[in-house]
C-alpha cells in the first residue's frame, strides 16, 4: 500500500447528544461512501456491545476509514466515534485530540444539550474546525431555523453556515461529506521524525487480545517493529497493524495523520492505556504527546452477590471486565449485612450502571449494590490524613476537617424551568456561578455542586422537575471542605456497615430518620425489642423500635396438627439458615436489599 | 410400653362456622346414618393390620395395599388395649347417643380397653340434652368437652356460634349430674372482642363449675369465610399482641381458681387433665378412625381420605382408607419431640435434647423463656407464648 499523503486525509469526530442521531448519521455515511453494502447494513453498525445498541449510546470509541472523492481527488476520511457521556469525558477528550475537526450534530427538534455544549467547548479549546449540522430535518417537529440561530450564536458566523441533514433519509449527507473535506484542516506532522501515535481507545477481544486504536501524529509505525508505551515504558512487538473499513484490514504500516489499530498480543487494556503515546523502540520519541492521565475512579459502591456462593464467580467476572476497562477498580470487602463482596470504583454513575448490568447480563449474577459514594479526604485534629472510599471506614475520633470532590455543572433547559432547577441545586448544596441565555427561551445555568449530591439521584430529579427537557454536564473542579458527618445505623447497638453514610450535617437527621423508619418496616419482630438507631459518633439522632414478638405459638396442636406444625417449623428452619445476623437480630437478606434499593427520593 | 389410644372423627356439623377449617360437612341424616358401620369396619381393618404387624407380618393380607405400605417400616407397635378414646369433630353429638355408645363398644370389642380408660366426647351445648348426656355416661363415657367459645353474644355471632351463653351452664350441670367430667373450650382474640369481653368469658367458664378449661387463640385459616371477611376489610384483623395479653389474663384467672396450666392451651385442677390429649404431646401412638383422621404408629404418620364418601368407599372395598403417609427423619422426630413436650407443664427432659440443644439451654433460660426444674426444662409464661422461638433455639440437630 503506498504511503498516504496527509493532505488527502481528514480526521473528524461527531459531537452529539444521546438520541440526536449520531449513529444513524454514521451509518448513512458508511453507506454513501460505499464502505458498507446496503445488504450488510445493520443499525448502529459501529456500536459493538449489546448494551450500547440497546441504550443507544456509545461507550467505547471506534474509528472507521471511508473514501470520498471531491473534485476528482480521492480523500481518506477517518471518522472517530466518541462516547457520549460525562463519565467518559476523558475518553472524549482523547478522541477529540485525535482529530482536526468535529461535526457538531444537533437535533433540529431539540436544540443543543449540555453535554454537547461541554464537548463543543472542549473542541473549540483544541482549535478544531467545527461544522455545525442540524439533523432530523425530516421530523415534523423540526425547527431548523430556530436552532441554526442558536448554533450561530454559540459559534459565531451566520445561521446559513449550518448544514441540514437527515440521517434517516440521507438528505444532505453528501454535502456534509464534501464539507468535511473542504472545511477541516488536513493533518500536519513530521513524517521523518521519531514515531508518535496517540492511543484513543483500547478494546479487549477474546481472540486477538487487546486491540489498540491509534492516530499517528509523527513518523511511521510498521508491522513487526518493536514499539514502546511511553507512560509505562513497556515494549511489545507489533503483531499486526491496520485500518478499519469497517472491518479490520491489516496494512504494512501507518503514517502521519493515519488512524488505525495495533495488536501486540497483550491481554489487558491496562498495558495499552487511552491517552498514552506509542513510539518506536529503535528510535523512541523524546517527548510523549500531551494529555495522558491515569483513569481515576470517582464513585464507589459495594457490589455483593445475593447468593453468597456466587462470590468467586463475581471475582472472575470483574477480572474479565477489567481486561477491557482500565478505569474499573475493585478490592474485596466484607459486610456484616451483605457478606463477601467488592468495593468497586467507577468513573461515574453510568459507568457503575453499565458494569453492574454487564455483570448481571453477561455473567448471570444477581447483585446488590450499596449506595454510591465519592472519595472523602479526612484530616484529624492531630493532623493525620485519611482517604475514605467507604463510609464504614470513616475514622472515629476527633475529625478536624473533611473535604469532598466538587464539580462545575452546566444545566441547559427551557427558561420556564429556571425556578425548579435553582430550587433543586440549592437543596443539593449548589452555588450558582452564572446564567446565560442561549436563545430567547433557553438558558444555561452554571453551578458548583458537591459530586456526592450528583451521584445520588440528581439527574433523575432534574429530569422529573423539567419534564425531561433539562440536560446536564459536569466536570470535576477540585475538592472543598464541607460540614460532613458519618451517620451510622445501629441495630440493638450494633453497627450495620452497609447503611453508614457520609452526609452533610444539615441532612444527617433526615437521612437517619428515613433509614431508621425504612428498616423498622422491614425487620421482622424478634423475641426481644430491637432498637434501630441512627447515630453521628456517639450521639443518637433518630430511633425506632421493632416491638418484641409476644406470641408465635400455635394454639391447638392435636393429631394432624402435629405433622403440619412440624413441617412448618422445618420450613422456617430452612429460612433461618439464610438469615443474616447482626448481634442476635435475625434479618432476612431481602430486608437489607429492600432497604438498600428503596426508590430514589426516599433518600434525603 | 407405648400408650395406645383411639381417636374417632365424626365429620358432620349442623352448619359450618366461619373460622373453622376442620374436615367437616353438613350432610343429610341418611349419610350420617352410615357412619357408624363404616367406622366400625375401619376399626376391624386397623386391628387386623396392627395384629399382623405385631406378629411380624407385613399386614398385606389384612389391610390390602395401603396396609402393606404402612408395614414397610416393619416396626409397628404391639396391639395394646386403648388407654383412651376421643370422639371429636365436627359435632359428634349430631349422632344419636346410642350410636356413639355403640362405637365405644366397638373399640372395646376390637382393640380392648385398658382398665379405667378415659372416653371423651366433644359436644356443642345446643346439641345435647339431659337424657343424651345420661345415655353417654351409662354407655361408658367419662368426659364431655363443651364448645363454649365465649360468653359474649356479640363474639359468638362473629364466630357463627348459635348457642346462648346460658345454655353452657345448663349443659355442664346435666353432665355433672350424669357423672361425666365436663370441660369447656374457649376461643379468644376474635375480631371485635375486647379485653373486658374476654375476661367476662373466662370468668363465666370458671363460673359454670368445670375443673378443666381449654382456651385457644383464634387462628386465622386462609380459606375460611372469616379470613375472607378480614381480607375484605369487613372485620378487623387479628391482633397477636392482644391475644398474648388475653392469654396472660386467662392464665392468671385460671391459676387463681385452682386450674393449673398443664399444656399451653389447657388448664385443669390436679388430676382432671385430659389423658387422651396429653398422649399427643408425650409420644403416645394413636389410630385415627374417620374421614381425614391422622394416625401415628411406630414413628410413621398417616392420614385418611378426607371426603366421607371416598373414605367409606375404600372401606367398603375392604381396604384401609389411607391417603398419605410421612416418616420423619431423625431431625424431624427430634423437632417434633421438642415442639410437643415443651407444650406441657412437665416440660422436656434435658437428656432428650441433642448436643446443640443442650448448648442453647443457658440462652433460653437467660432470655426468660424457660426454667430448669430438676432435669427438665419447663417454659415460663413468656416462653409458652413464644414456644416456636424456643423450639427453634433447642431443636438444632
Amino acid at each position: 500500500m503506498p504511503h498516504l499523503d496527509p493532505k488527502l486525509i481528514r480526521n473528524f469526530c461527531i459531537i452529539a447528544h444521546i438520541d440526536h442521531g449520531k449513529s444513524t448519521l454514521a451509518d448513512r455515511m458508511l453507506l454513501k461512501t460505499g464502505v458498507v453494502d446496503q445488504r450488510l447494513m445493520r443499525d448502529q453498525y459501529l456500536d459493538r456491545m449489546d448494551i450500547e445498541r440497546e441504550r443507544g449510546i456509545t461507550i467505547k470509541s471506534q474509528a472507521v476509514r471511508m473514501p470520498w472523492t471531491v473534485a476528482g481527488a480521492e480523500y481518506t476520511l477517518n471518522m472517530i466515534d466518541t462516547p457520549g457521556h460525562v463519565d467518559f469525558s476523558y475518553e472524549v477528550s482523547r478522541s477529540l485530540a485525535a482529530c482536526e475537526g468535529a461535526v457538531l450534530l444537533v437535533d433540529a427538534a431539540q436544540g443543543i444539550e449540555a453535554q454537547t455544549l461541554a464537548n463543543l467547548y472542549l473542541a473549540l479549546e483544541n482549535d478544531m474546525d467545527i461544522i455545525p449540522v442540524l439533523n432530523k430535518i425530516d421530523l415534523p417537529a423540526a425547527q431548523p431555523d430556530k436552532y441554526a440561530e442558536e448554533l450561530a450564536h454559540l459559534l459565531g458566523g451566520s445561521p446559513e453556515d449550518c448544514l441540514r441533514v437527515s440521517g434517516k433519509t440521507g438528505e444532505g449527507v453528501e454535502a456534509l461529506l464534501d464539507g468535511i473535506v473542504r472545511q477541516i484542516t488536513p493533518p500536519a506532522g513530521d513524517p521523518d521524525g521519531p514515531a508518535r501515535a496517540l492511543i484513543f481507545d483500547s478494546v479487549y477481544d477474546t481472540y486477538r487480545g487487546v486491540v489498540t486504536y491509534v492516530r499517528v501524529v509523527d513518523g511511521r509505525l510498521r508491522a513487526r517493529q518493536r514499539i514502546a508505551m511511553m507512560s509505562t515504558k513497556a515494549s511489545h512487538e507489533l503483531l499486526e497493524i491496520g485500518v478499519i473499513s469497517p472491518e479490520p484490514v491489516a496494512t504494512d504500516g501507518l503514517g502521519v495523520g493515519e488512524v488505525g489499530y495495533l495488536i501486540t498480543g497483550v491481554k489487558d487494556v491496562r498495558h495499552s492505556r487511552v491517552g498514552d503515546t506509542v513510539t518506536g523502540q529503535d528510535r523512541p520519541a523524546p517527548k510523549p504527546l500531551a494529555g495522558y492521565r491515569d483513569p481515576k475512579p470517582m464513585v464507589f459502591s459495594g457490589l455483593y452477590p445475593i447468593d453468597g456462593s456466587d462470590y468467586p464467580a463475581l471475582r472472575d467476572a470483574l477480572d474479565k471486565l477489567k481486561l477491557n476497562d482500565a478505569a474499573l477498580s475493585y478490592e474485596p470487602e466484607t459486610s456484616v449485612a451483605l457478606g463477601f463482596g467488592f468495593r468497586c470504583g467507577f468513573l461515574g454513575l453510568l459507568h457503575l450502571e453499565i458494569i453492574r448490568e454487564r455483570l448481571e447480563r453477561e455473567f448471570s449474577l444477581d447483585l446488590i449494590s450499596t449506595a454510591p459514594n465519592v472519595v472523602y479526604e479526612v484530616t484529624m485534629e492531630d493532623g493525620t490524613e485519611h482517604r475514605v472510599t467507604n463510609p464504614s471506614e470513616f475514622p472515629a475520633g476527633k475529625v478536624g476537617s473533611v473535604r469532598e470532590p466538587v464539580v462545575r455543572a452546566s444545566i441547559l433547559a427551557p427558561a420556564e424551568f429556571t425556578g425548579a432547577i435553582m430550587e433543586l441545586c440549592q437543596q443539593r448544596r449548589g452555588a450558582m456561578s452564572g446564567m446565560d441565555y442561549l436563545s430567547q427561551d433557553r438558558l444555561e445555568l452554571r453551578y458548583r455542586l458537591p459530586l456526592a449530591e450528583i451521584v445520588f439521584d440528581f439527574f433523575d430529579q432534574l429530569k422529573s422537575r423539567t419534564r425531561g427537557y433539562a440536560s446536564l454536564d459536569y466536570e470535576l473542579d477540585g475538592v472543598e471542605e464541607a460540614g460532613l458527618v458519618k451517620v451510622d445505623i445501629l441495630l440493638q447497638g450494633e453497627q450495620v456497615d452497609a447503611f453508614s453514610a457520609i452526609v452533610h450535617r444539615d441532612k444527617a437527621y433526615a437521612y437517619g430518620v428515613a433509614m431508621v423508619g425504612r428498616l423498622r418496616k422491614l425487620i421482622p419482630r424478634q423475641q426481644f425489642e430491637v432498637p434501630i438507631q441512627a447515630a453521628v459518633g456517639s450521639r443518637v439522632i433518630a430511633r425506632e423500635n421493632v416491638r418484641a414478638l409476644r406470641k408465635d405459638v400455635l394454639a391447638k396442636c392435636y393429631g394432624g396438627d402435629i405433622t403440619r406444625k412440624r413441617k412448618l417449623l422445618e420450613k422456617q428452619k430452612e429460612g433461618k439458615k439464610r438469615m443474616k445476623t447482626i448481634g442476635r437480630v435475625e434479618i432476612p437478606p431481602e430486608a437489607f436489599i429492600a432497604a438498600l434499593v428503596a426508590e430514589p427520593g426516599a433518600k434525603p | 410400653m407405648t400408650r395406645f389410644q383411639i381417636y374417632i372423627h365424626v365429620p358432620y356439623c349442623a352448619r359450618r362456622c366461619g373460622y373453622c377449617d376442620f374436615n367437616t360437612y353438613v350432610a343429610p341424616r341418611a349419610e350420617r346414618a352410615g357412619f357408624g358401620d363404616a367406622a366400625a369396619l375401619e376399626m376391624e381393618l386397623a386391628a387386623r393390620w396392627l395384629d399382623s404387624a405385631r406378629r411380624g407380618g407385613s399386614g398385606r393380607a389384612a389391610a390390602g395395599t395401603a396396609g402393606a405400605r404402612l408395614g414397610a417400616g416393619g416396626e409397628a407397635a404391639a396391639l395394646e388395649p386403648a388407654a383412651s378414646v376421643f370422639f371429636g369433630g365436627g359435632t359428634p353429638t349430631l349422632l344419636p347417643a346410642g350410636e356413639l355408645v355403640r362405637l365405644r363398644g366397638a373399640v372395646e370389642r376390637i382393640f380392648g380397653m385398658a382398665p379405667g380408660a378415659e372416653v371423651t366426647c366433644e359436644a356443642n351445648p345446643e346439641t345435647v340434652s339431659r337424657d343424651y348426656l345420661r345415655e353417654l355416661a351409662d354407655g361408658g363415657f367419662t368426659r364431655v368437652s363443651f364448645g363454649m367459645q365465649s360468653a359474649v353474644p356479640r363474639v359468638l355471632r362473629v364466630l357463627d356460634r348459635a348457642h346462648t351463653p346460658e345454655r353452657v351452664g345448663e349443659a355442664v350441670g346435666w353432665a355433672l349430674a350424669a357423672g361425666l367430667e365436663p370441660s369447656v373450650d374457649l376461643i379468644y382474640g376474635a375480631p371485635g372482642e375486647s379485653l373486658a369481653d374476654w375476661e367476662a368469658s373466662a370468668r363465666a367458664a370458671l363460673g359454670v363449675g368445670v375443673r378443666h378449661i381449654s382456651a385457644y387463640a383464634l387462628t386465622l385459616e386462609p380459606h375460611t369465610p372469616l379470613a375472607r371477611a378480614i381480607r375484605a376489610g369487613r372485620l378487623e384483623p387479628l391482633d397477636p399482641d392482644g391475644q398474648a395479653e388475653k392469654y396472660e389474663l386467662a392464665d392468671a384467672l385460671f391459676e387463681a381458681a385452682g386450674l393449673n396450666w398443664y399444656e399451653i392451651s389447657n388448664w385443669a385442677a390436679p388430676g382432671h387433665g385430659s389423658r387422651h390429649n396429653l398422649g399427643y404431646w408425650t409420644g403416645a401412638e394413636w389410630w385415627g378412625i374417620g374421614p381425614g383422621a391422622h394416625s401415628a404408629i411406630g414413628g410413621e404418620r398417616f392420614w385418611n381420605a378426607k371426603a366421607p364418601r371416598t373414605w367409606a368407599a375404600r372401606l367398603a372395598a375392604g381396604e384401609l382408607p389411607v391417603a398419605g403417609r410421612d416418616r420423619p427423619d431423625a431431625a424431624g422426630l427430634e423437632l417434633e419431640r421438642v415442639m410437643l413436650r415443651l407444650r406441657t407443664a412437665d416440660g422436656l427432659a434435658l437428656v432428650d435434647l441433642g448436643e446443640g440443644g443442650r448448648a442453647a439451654v443457658a440462652q433460653v433460660v437467660e432470655d426468660g423463656l424457660a426454667t430448669v426444674r430438676g432435669d427438665r426444662l419447663v417454659l415460663t409464661l413468656r416462653g409458652r407464648l413464644l414456644a416456636d422461638t424456643v423450639t427453634h433455639m433447642l431443636a438444632v440437630l
